[in-house]
């Protein structure tokens, strides 16, 4: 019966979203009257095993093929339907992140379960299981009931931070009989970028619009985002202009971030950029134009032009830095 | 089409092993995998025999047939009002666009395959009522050669998957592409779904795609970077930027599209696993704290003890 967690490693360290969503299962369960078991795939230390208990896990199932270090979303989702199965789960729970969205539609037609992508909030059992998430790319909430009897859940990353306990995992092995088919996707090459913070688990987003004038002002920004470990962004006429790579453009139509802190120079703030960056929990807006609409939506404001403050601040949080060390 | 095809072969790639079993029967027309299976499963354990028989001796495509999936989505510009006691959006005055990942990556993405003469055929699906044609006809301005509207108002992703999955288990298609998400409803989840109802291999947030032989080479983002992957065809493939070239649709093709058929489906019911109960919009931020240009100190200050994210 008890609460199935998929959790994720980067090279056998698991991911904090993972402690996030084993802790979320952990909150599910004693309601349904169950535990959680947390399924971890590919090459993990025991120990890194055994330490999601410091978040609520009681029990960890192993599958150690280390082919599953890759994504292989057939696999993943064998081996979870096999925990599944296993402990007889009527609710599984995955990040709504690249992984996430790979298995957890799988397993939801392979248990005929409903599936929330995105939670945003624990499920309400007083009318059925309704879970939150946000539509419209942030523009509104919806309230999910979900009415299988198997419930798939895909939490968004950085809504419930993890927070450590006392605890301990028991790590079972579990034996699951892949087939060749299961790992149909043959991966060539892979190539991470290195040294920088990925921005969907960002914490801090340091972002650029056209404000910024051109790329080879991107340096004050970056200055600004190394100093505060942040990751950087950008509105989409600056992807569009190739001022920065796509994958850092943020919007409706480009990627959402949530992070605790997002940052936004030169950023005008037009409707679909807000819908990619309004899950964040404070907003700073830069901006030398007082009518920018990004104004609206932010908890602090600069104006001015963005070329002489960002040199400004970046100071600033070297100094504080300094002093709070 | 078919018919130019000196040797007529089966049964190019089985799924249930990935493995390349190309068979050569002069005498057996070729026939597309689902129509000899005996029935299709739209309850995932499916041992369905999925066939692309489109794959000659050499590992040469002789036809290769894409299904672009097509959601309808309210226009990126749109405010979203609320009625009947937040139970639903309101639709008026909303323009509703082809939902952009569908169009500026997976539809045309399949346009530039065809146009460099490695896809033959593109189809078009969208689940949905009457209302949805002129976008349906919009994308087929872009390009396509058939839509096919599946006449059902879907709950959610699992129903829209089962729909499609069971028009494209009757045809038997080569490669299926999809957005990466619909910006709607956001969930990104159709395209793997209906890679598992149909059996087939799935890579979603693709930002490269290129077909070698009998295969799919794939640039997809992975946390932090990018992977370059290969799968043997048939697969679904959800797209993103990076994908395709934008390009607009022109008066000639807005023209054609006009003749071009658009099939309305009648689909087989499937019971809803989700219902939305109501609806909420974000509460309005409580009001902007100005800070001087001159002083970041302050700024610095604010987050760390006000907002306390630094």
């Amino acid at each position: 019966m008890s609460v199935i967690v998929l959790v994720e490693h980067t090279g056998g360290i698991i991911k904090k979203q993972s402690f996030e969503a084993v802790q979320y299962a952990a909150q599910i369960a004693p309601k349904m009257g169950t535990t959680v078991t947390a399924v971890a795939l590919g090459s993990v230390t025991e120990a890194e095993m055994e330490n999601l208990g410091q978040y609520g896990a009681q029990k960890v199932l192993h599958v150690a093929d280390s082919r599953l270090d890759e994504l292989h979303s057939r696999a993943y989702a064998s081996a979870l339907i096999a925990a599944a199965q296993k402990e007889n789960s009527k609710v599984v729970v995955t990040l709504h992140d690249i992984r996430g969205r790979a298995v957890a539609p799988r397993i939801a037609v392979k248990l005929k379960a409903g599936l929330v992508a995105g939670a945003l909030s624990y499920p309400d059992t007083e009318k059925g299981f309704v879970v939150k998430k946000a539509v419209f790319s942030g523009k509104a909430f919806a309230y999910v009931n979900i009415l299988s009897e198997v419930k798939v859940i895909m939490l968004m990353p950085n809504t419930f931070p993890a927070k450590k306990e006392e605890g301990k995992a028991i790590v079972e092995q579990l034996d699951v009989s892949f087939s060749e088919k299961d790992f149909g996707v043959k991966v060539k090459s892979v190539n991470k970028v290195t040294g920088e913070v990925p921005l969907a688990d960002a914490e801090l987003v340091v972002s650029g619009g056209r404000g910024l004038k051109g790329p080879e002002n991107w340096g004050i920004l970056e200055d600004l985002a190394k100093e505060l470990g942040a990751a950087t962004a950008c509105s989409r006429p600056v992807a569009d202009s190739h001022w920065r790579p796509h994958h850092e453009h943020v919007g409706q139509t480009g990627g959402t971030v949530r992070p605790n802190l997002y940052i936004a120079v030169g950023i005008s703030g037009a409707i679909q950029h807000l819908a990619g960056v309004n899950g964040s929990k404070t907003i700073v807006v830069i901006n030398k134009d007082p009518e920018a609409p990004f104004f609206k939506a932010a908890n602090y404001g600069v104006v001015g032009d963005a070329l002489e403050i960002l040199p400004r601040l970046t100071a600033a949080v070297k100094k504080f830095k300094e002093h709070h060390q | 089409m078919r018919g130019g095809a000196k040797e007529r072969v089966i049964a190019g790639v089985c799924l249930c092993c990935m493995l390349i079993k190309a068979e050569t029967h002069p005498s057996t027309p070729l026939k597309r995998g689902i129509a000899q299976s005996p029935a299709f499963y739209v309850n995932g354990n499916n041992p369905l025999a999925y066939f692309s028989n489109n794959i000659n001796l050499k590992n040469k495509i002789l036809i290769m047939k894409i299904l672009v999936c097509i959601s309808q989505v309210p226009d990126t510009s749109t405010k979203i009002v609320l009625k009947n006691n937040n139970t639903s959006v309101n639709s008026d005055g909303v323009t509703y666009v082809i939902n952009p990942y569908d169009e500026w990556y997976a539809l045309i993405r399949a346009i530039e395959l065809k146009e460099s003469g490695i896809a033959t055929e593109i189809h078009l699906i969208t689940v949905g009522k009457a209302d949805v044609e002129p976008v349906i006809r919009k994308a087929l301005a872009l390009g396509g050669d058939e839509a096919i509207r599946i006449d059902a108002e879907s709950n959610d992703p699992y129903e829209t998957a089962h729909y499609i999955a069971e028009y494209a288990a009757g045809v038997g298609y080569d490669l299926i592409l999809c957005g990466k998400e619909s910006i709607d409803y956001n969930n990104g989840t159709t395209g793997a779904m209906l890679a598992e109802l149909l059996d087939l291999d799935y890579i979603g947030f693709a930002t490269g795609i290129s077909i070698e032989a009998n295969a799919a080479v794939v640039n997809r983002e992975i946390e932090g970077g990018e992977e370059t992957d290969a799968c043997n065809l048939p697969l679904v493939i959800s797209c993103q930027k990076g994908v395709a070239e934008a390009r607009i649709p022109n008066m000639r093709g807005i023209m054609a599209a006009r003749t071009r058929p658009l099939k309305v489906i009648t689909p087989s019911g499937i019971a809803a696993v989700t219902e939305i109960l109501s609806y909420e919009l974000p509460p309005a931020k409580a009001g902007i704290k100005l800070v001087s240009p001159d002083d970041m100190d302050e700024l610095v200050e604010l987050l760390h003890t006000e907002a306390k994210v630094i």
